[in-house]
Formats: C-alpha cells, sequence, structure tokens
C-alpha cells in the first residue's frame, strides 16, 4: 500500500505550525507519505456555500490525482479538508450520474478507491503500535480534547468516532500520559469559517470553549484541526477582548503532544508559532 | 401525515428542495433540537426549527422570507442539527440549496454582505492559483466588503510567525482549474 498526504492549504500556511509536527512525527516514526502532486484547494466553506458542483469537482480533482499516482491511502491533517474529501466521495459514490458529470468537468478519470484517513485514524494505524517503546518525556498534563465539528460530524457519512462524546482522541492522549478531563465542549464549534467575516461570533464561541476548558483545570487544549486551532489560538486577542479577560490555557496539536513526548524541540513541532505562548514542553 | 403520504405543492420551495437535495421538511415534527444544539441560533432571525415551519406552509410569502433571511449566511455548517435530528432530516445540505437559491433569485439578506464577500474573496483566490493563498484573501476581502482596518494587527504577527506567505503559490493544472470554475458556474 502507498501512502499519500493531502495537506490542504492551511498547512502551507496560518497553520504550517501543524504541518512541522505532521513531518516531524512521521520523520521520528520512521513513516513515509508521498504529497499528492500538483493538489488544489478542497473549495472548503466558500465553495459549498455558493456553488455545489465546484464544491465536488474541488475534491474530486484531489481523489482523482491520488489514484492516478497510485495513492491508494490519503492522510488529510486537516479536519474541513478530512470532511469535504469524504464527504465527495460519498456523494459520487451514491450518484453515478453525478459522478461522469463531474469526471467531465475534471477532465480526469475517478473511480473513488482512495481510502480517507483523519489525523487520529493515521496515528491509531500507524504510531500508536509503536508509541510505548518510543515514548522519553510522558506528557504529563491535563488536556482538554477538542474535536470540533468536522471530525466527527457528519457523523452518518464520516462514520468515524461516536458522535456525542467521542473518545479517539482522549484515547491517544491518555497513551501519551496525559489526563483527558471531562469536557462538555468537545464537539462545539468553534464559529469555523466566519473567522474574517464575522470575529465577533467566532470570539463568542470559541470563547466559550476555552473559558470551560481553564474551568475545569486544564493546562492545554489539544485540536487536530487547523480551523480549530486558528480561531482558538491566532484569534485569542478578539476572544480575549470580545469577553473582557485574560485567557491563557494554550491551544496544541495532537500531532505536537506527540512530537515533545517522543523527545523533540518545540520548535520542531512548530510551538514557537503560536499566538498563546506555550509554556508546556 | 408522514412526508410520503403529503404532496407537496409543485411551485414551493419545500418542493424544490424536495427535487434538488432530496430533504423532505414535512418530516418535520418539532421538536426543537436543531435550534437547541445550533451554534448561531441565537444570531438568527429564524433559528433553524422555525426554517422549517415557514417552509411546511408552503406559503410564498414565507418561501420568500427564508430566501431573505440571514439564518441561511449565518449557518456555519457545523453539521450539529443533522446529528441530532430525530428525524435525520438534512438540514445542511438544505441550507446550501437555499444559499444558492437566495442568490441566483437576488434576495441576499443585507446584514450578510460580508459573509458572502468573503466566500467571494476565497474562491476568486483558487480560481487562478489553484490553492489559497491567504493575503490575497485578506486583501480581496477588505476591497470588497471595504473593512479597510480590519485585522491589521494581525498580519505583521502573522508574518513574524511565518505564517503568512507573501507571494502565491501556483498549481500546474491553473488551465483546468479555470475550466473548473467555468464549468461549474451556471
Amino acid at each position: 500500500m502507498k501512502t499519500g498526504i493531502y495537506p490542504g492549504c492551511s498547512l502551507t500556511g496560518s497553520a504550517r505550525d501543524y504541518n512541522e509536527s505532521v513531518f516531524a512525527i512521521a520523520e521520528a516514526f520512521g513513516l513515509e507519505f508521498t504529497q499528492i502532486p500538483d493538489w488544489n484547494c478542497c473549495g472548503a466553506t466558500a465553495a459549498h456555500n455558493l456553488n455545489k458542483d465546484l464544491s465536488l469537482a474541488l475534491p474530486a480533482r484531489i481523489l482523482a490525482l491520488a489514484e492516478k499516482n497510485g495513492l491508494d491511502e490519503i492522510i488529510v491533517p486537516c479536519a474541513a479538508c478530512y470532511s469535504r474529501l469524504v464527504v465527495t466521495q460519498h456523494e459520487l459514490k451514491k450518484d453515478p450520474e453525478l459522478k461522469n458529470r463531474i469526471c467531465e468537468v475534471i477532465e480526469m478519470d475517478y473511480r473513488g478507491t482512495s481510502v480517507i484517513l483523519n489525523v487520529i485514524e493515521w496515528i491509531d494505524k500507524y504510531i500508536v503500535p509503536k508509541l510505548e517503546e518510543k515514548i522519553v518525556k510522558p506528557f504529563n498534563y491535563k488536556v482538554a480534547c477538542y474535536y470540533g465539528c468536522l471530525l466527527v460530524r457528519p457523523n452518518k457519512i464520516l462514520n468515524y468516532d461516536r458522535v456525542e462524546d467521542p473518545q479517539t482522541l482522549d484515547v491517544v492522549m491518555s497513551k501519551l500520559g496525559a489526563t483527558p478531563i471531562d469536557y462538555p465542549y468537545k464537539t462545539e464549534c468553534c464559529g469555523a469559517g466566519l473567522s474574517i467575516s464575522r470575529t465577533d461570533i467566532v470570539s463568542k464561541l470559541s470563547g466559550k470553549i476555552i473559558e470551560d476548558a481553564e474551568h475545569r483545570g486544564a493546562d492545554a487544549i489539544v485540536v487536530a484541526c487547523p480551523m480549530c486551532h486558528s480561531n482558538l489560538d491566532m484569534r485569542r486577542p478578539d476572544i480575549n477582548k470580545y469577553w473582557d479577560t485574560e485567557f491563557k490555557i494554550p491551544v496544541i496539536f495532537v500531532t505536537q503532544a506527540i512530537g515533545l513526548a517522543v523527545g523533540l524541540s518545540p520548535q520542531k513541532v512548530g510551538l514557537k508559532r503560536h499566538f498563546v505562548e506555550v509554556k508546556i514542553s | 401525515m408522514s412526508h410520503s403520504e403529503h404532496h407537496t405543492e409543485r411551485n414551493s420551495l419545500a418542493y424544490s428542495i424536495e427535487k434538488n437535495v432530496e430533504v423532505y421538511t414535512q418530516k418535520c415534527y418539532q421538536c426543537g433540537k436543531c435550534s437547541a444544539g445550533c451554534p448561531v441560533a441565537e444570531e438568527m432571525d429564524f433559528p433553524p426549527s422555525m426554517v422549517m415551519r415557514l417552509l411546511q406552509t408552503e406559503d410564498p410569502a414565507n418561501d420568500d422570507k427564508i430566501l431573505r433571511s440571514h439564518s441561511i449566511w449565518l449557518c456555519v455548517t457545523c453539521e450539529m442539527c443533522l446529528s441530532r435530528c430525530p428525524m435525520e432530516i438534512d438540514i445542511p445540505s438544505m441550507m446550501d440549496y437555499l444559499r444558492q437559491r437566495s442568490r441566483s433569485e437576488k434576495k441576499v439578506n443585507k446584514k450578510a454582505k460580508n459573509i458572502i464577500a468573503f466566500h467571494k474573496a476565497f474562491l476568486n483566490s483558487i480560481k487562478y492559483t489553484g490553492r489559497l493563498f491567504e493575503l490575497g484573501l485578506i486583501l480581496d476581502y477588505k476591497r470588497q466588503s471595504l473593512n479597510l482596518m480590519q485585522d491589521v494587527a494581525l498580519a505583521p504577527k502573522m508574518i513574524s510567525r511565518g505564517k503568512l506567505h507573501l507571494f502565491p503559490f501556483m498549481i500546474k493544472g491553473r488551465d483546468q482549474m479555470t475550466r473548473i470554475f467555468k464549468n461549474t458556474s451556471k
């Protein structure tokens, strides 16, 4: 089996820290993957809000490129891209006529055979089995595991973790030595793509997620989505202003926590690029 | 009455929703779980369960209210409503359809203009380069929304952290991207 990776746009820019940590732990565990050649943007919220065919064609081109290059398994670290790719695969499988139309639009063959893995599925499959022997510095912190929306929903299509109170991220964090707290905001929305157009709504929603994690005594919020991260971390000054307070809790990617636990430096896993200072190391 | 017994009026919005996205609004029995779980219900003019109820009336005046509502643009597609709906009504897919109808009928709510400006700037950014160019997106959004001062403090902090590229990345299949955009525009 040949494994590919679809980083998605944010991992090349505003979520560069996430990208660095994914590649750093892959190296530490001796894992190889090929970037899907000439990949394009998945279209994200904008495409499905404005144009349904476009919102299917953009992910279909990505999946077709993976097939053309013999990548039968694709890792998708961004939860939003992951959701778009899986939903597209589902829609095109359900409706052969639609599939033919989209194939004409992208001018490529598409079979829909790739296995799409989110970051936690990738960790479970390739990292967890070797984790125990690799840990040099257990991650002894209390953590709030925040899944957000698109890692678990639409649940009937993604068919991943349970939709209310999911557990997969909590289990990975426990294996690193962390103590996941009971956390009712696990799958509440951070405000997602309204970050720029309605920063006030994002500040309100993300503030609730942060406030509850702090209130319950967590040392960090752990995420697996670059959108969630940018709203909870990069938008922190707006959130603090909206709530008239100084939330200090750091927000880290699950891949950064793994990196630290296996002895990688904070810099190597991108922690120095965060807006909210991360005092964990 | 179940949706299979109910015959939706052919010229109603509910009928178009059935035909285009296979969502049956008559299945809703107003339990309100969608509105209770919706993160943006407080900001909406009509929370999701009320949108469902208005559609069920099949009254042209109510259909018009929905296409002109702020609600359909505030929906962030978090998918919470669908996951909690006892009748498994796909409200998020219905919202995508309503947004497209609202634009094609030129009934977009004025309060949603920044949200749409953002989506348009996003698609403009990937149309010619293939990938999102975040700085270009911010500048194009400012141009479209006229919120010139917004986030001026953010950009330098992103640049100093290596999180904002100053030039776009161009994929090789740009011609193909342009054709994808052309062939999907109605």
